[in-house]
């Protein structure tokens, strides 16, 4: 690509995203909040693939695993929310830390 | 000098808009910037030459999972009551964890000599005809599969969220 952007600019990208994400994923106590951190967490690791796959010969393989990618994180965040909307059902609450029934 | 402009515009709408979610005290802020996330993600995939991907993600994500989950932020109600910090985790031990988890992988891309082909130059050519080739040729295996995951997703969230009726 002209203009100076290198592989590292978008490992750089991906990496604060996949940090940010992490970071969202280890405070939240919401359960929804926890869901959106795994989302960017998944986007991150998307970013990475194209890089790889733009950067690195320019075969479709990177584009396809970002497909399959994109497809299980749709599928995780219909049963994520289908569990969290159960638990708020149950609980009346989404706070992770009050659904402690199982812990010893 | 253009590709790096809209490419430093791009990763500054996806991270400030990530750091939002990541930091906003309010959920249903966190949500609404969980949209500039993804469309700066967007972006970022056409700048990759990825234009099929890139609508994929424009349909899944920001139509599909984004309004999912604005459903489930409005349909929980009080949910801008529960309070952001974690009683077990704490912020100072998670920020440590990730700054760690950080500095490993930023010493990992900077010293992992990559196997770098030549790009290739920016066509206007679609890339769905060999993205379609791979997935009925090379990859038909894994893409029924994901049909079949997607089935199993759909069942699976109708059985979790209905309501018990039993006469």
């Amino acid at each position: 690509m002209g203009g100076g952007i290198t592989l590292y600019h978008f490992l750089t990208l991906s990496l604060i995203i996949f940090s940010l994400g992490m970071y969202c994923v280890l405070t939240r106590r919401n359960a929804i909040g926890i869901l959106m951190g795994v989302e960017l967490i998944l986007n991150s690791a998307n970013i990475n693939y194209l890089a790889f796959s733009f950067y690195g010969g320019h075969r479709y393989d990177g584009q396809i695993f970002a497909i399959f990618v994109i497809m299980l994180a749709a599928a995780e965040a219909v049963i994520g929310l289908a569990v969290v909307l159960a638990i708020y059902q149950n609980f009346k609450t989404i706070d992770v830390s009050a659904t402690e029934t199982l812990s010893g | 000098m253009v590709a790096q402009v809209v490419f430093y515009l791009l990763a500054a709408l996806t991270v400030g808009s990530s750091m939002m979610v990541a930091f906003s005290r309010n959920i249903v802020y966190s949500t609404f910037a969980l949209l500039g996330a993804f469309m700066g993600v967007v972006g970022i995939y056409i700048l990759l030459a990825a234009d099929f991907v890139a609508m994929v993600q424009l349909l899944v994500y920001v139509g599909g999972i984004l309004v999912l989950t604005i459903f489930a932020v409005m349909l929980t109600q009080g949910i801008a009551d529960v309070t952001v910090s974690n009683r077990e985790v704490g912020v100072i031990p998670s920020l440590i964890t990730v700054v760690i988890l950080g500095a490993v992988m930023l010493f990992a891309v900077f010293h992992t000599p990559w196997q770098l082909g030549t790009p290739a130059a920016m066509s206007s050519t679609p890339t769905t005809y060999a993205i379609g080739n791979a997935f009925l040729g090379e990859y038909v295996l894994p893409f029924e599969v994901a049909s079949l995951v997607l089935l199993a997703a759909l069942v699976g969230a109708i059985v979790i969220s209905r309501h018990e009726t039993r006469e």
